[in-house]
């Protein structure tokens, strides 16, 4: 039976990674060696998922350098030799061991004005939005995002400059102000431009490499920021 | 905790640190380039002598590696207005390849006329 | 972050003039590299430089464009490079990149001056 050599990165930001020997098996993922490391071997290492049959973005991590989501990754897809190494998400505050603080993902996403605003009431017919439309193929191909934040944790961007909103925030943006039943998008174009925003993106393109759903967050933040410019020759950035 | 090269080792991330770096060395490099044309002020002959100081071999190397940044990184430039303001195509990966090609014969010929 | 809010108008417009000037210098460097692969053809003299811009308002025009779009690219863009791997942002910067711009400026319209007249 073979074996692999795992390394798992234990402690907060300060910490260092522990060796683990686990027993190869076939059609393995990431997220069964680690599971099976916090069952059998170290019953104090904190990890997330939930699903793991890749719906909803928990188990996501670093293995072997590269963000990605641990129950659809097979370990002889990424296995380097017979090694692993196993750490959280970049970018983010670490909790414990495996486990990242979600929660300056999710308040760029916020401060992105990631929601929708409407100004329908029930009185009012449906809004007829066809499926072929520009704007809605546009949103389209970005709506279908978890916020797992691997794209987040992929981007160089977010750290080098810590305001940064990040491709999934701006990505989430860019579908609502091709929502034509949106009506904060003034406003919103006001809070994803500028050096915090799409202008900060260099089209390193990690985003779109490693998004599990094929999402493009790159396509979306050039969207953007057209649309920014725009709105700057038309003086709507001129009053916050 | 940062990202390694492991995450950065695509072509596009590559594309980036050219462009950049190109975009530095050519900053760096003007303000000999305009002191070089400033010398013909007094007249030809500051600019002549220059130029045949630049005759010599190593210079000549350098030379062609300016040419070789320049035409980098209009056209990785060019590639990326192309990513920014054009509508999402999915022929846009191989704009790299275009522009590297692109850069690359420019160099080229810049040497072959040297000679 | 309430001081990034109130310059993002800027912010923006500052990307929107280096890409614009992005564009303008991509037909710019083109002719120089058409020119310079041209003009290294059996060696380069001050003669055969000066020969051609001296006098020339087309040559003139050309470079003092030139100069100028160059003037205003270079600086925003070392200026995300300086925010990025020195973390080196705000007001200080930024005076130091408009006093780049203005030098290149001086620098370049003085080449420029010097190989047409």
């Amino acid at each position: 039976m073979s074996t692999l050599n795992v390394r798992v990165w234990r402690g907060t930001e300060a910490g260092a990674y522990q060796e683990f020997e686990v027993p190869r098996l076939e059609s393995q993922t990431v997220l069964d060696v680690v599971t099976y490391i916090q069952r059998t071997l170290d019953p104090s290492l904190a990890y997330r998922f939930a699903c793991r049959v890749g719906m909803c973005g928990s188990c996501a991590m670093t293995v072997n350098g590269r963000s990605r989501w641990t129950c659809r990754t097979h370990v002889d897809k990424v296995a380097d030799g017979a090694r692993l190494e196993i750490a959280p998400l970049r970018n983010l505050p670490v909790v414990r061991d495996l486990v990242t603080d979600m929660a300056p993902f999710f308040d760029k996403w916020a401060r992105a004005r990631g929601r929708f605003r409407g100004a329908a009431t029930r009185k009012e017919d449906f809004a007829r939005v066809s499926p072929s439309s520009t704007q809605r193929r546009h949103a389209d191909a970005g709506i279908e995002c978890i916020g797992c934040a691997v794209c987040y944790s992929g981007c160089d961007v977010v750290s080098w400059n810590p305001d940064y909103l990040g491709p999934a925030a701006l990505n989430r943006a860019w579908t609502l102000v091709n929502d034509v039943r949106d009506v904060e998008n003034r406003e919103r174009i006001r809070a994803v431009a500028g050096d915090a925003g799409c202008h900060a993106c260099h089209t390193h393109m990690t985003c779109t490499e490693r998004c599990p759903k094929q999402i493009s967050p790159t396509a979306a933040i050039s969207g953007l920021k057209r649309a920014a410019a725009l709105a700057a020759l038309r003086g709507d950035l001129d009053r916050d | 905790m940062n990202n390694d090269w492991r995450a950065r080792n695509h072509p596009a991330y590559w594309a980036f640190v050219v462009h950049r770096a190109s975009g530095v060395l050519l900053t760096l490099f003007l303000p000999l380039h305009f002191w070089a044309l400033g010398q013909a002020l007094t007249g030809e002959e500051k600019l002549e002598s220059f130029l045949r100081w630049s005759d010599q071999p190593l210079v000549k190397i350098a030379e062609v590696a300016l040419v070789l940044l320049l035409a980098a990184h209009m056209t990785g430039g060019l590639r990326l207005l192309a990513l920014e303001f054009l509508a999402w195509r999915d022929w846009h990966k191989s704009l790299l390849s275009v522009a590297a090609g692109i850069a690359l014969a420019a160099g080229l010929l810049f040497l072959l006329n040297l000679y | 972050m309430s001081a990034e809010r109130g310059n993002v108008r800027i912010q923006v417009l500052l990307w929107t003039a280096q890409r614009a000037t992005a564009a303008l210098l991509a037909v710019c460097v083109l002719v120089h590299l058409v020119t310079i692969i041209y003009a290294v053809r059996n060696g380069l003299s001050a003669a055969e430089i000066l020969g051609r811009t001296r006098g020339s308002a087309g040559w003139a025009a050309f470079y003092g464009l030139f100069v100028v779009a160059v003037a205003v690219h270079a600086p925003i863009g070392l200026r995300n490079i300086l925010g990025e791997s020195l973390r080196w942002r705000g007001a200080g910067v930024d005076a130091v990149m408009a006093a780049l711009a203005l030098a290149l400026v001086a620098g370049g319209l003085r080449a420029v001056y010097a190989v047409v007249t």
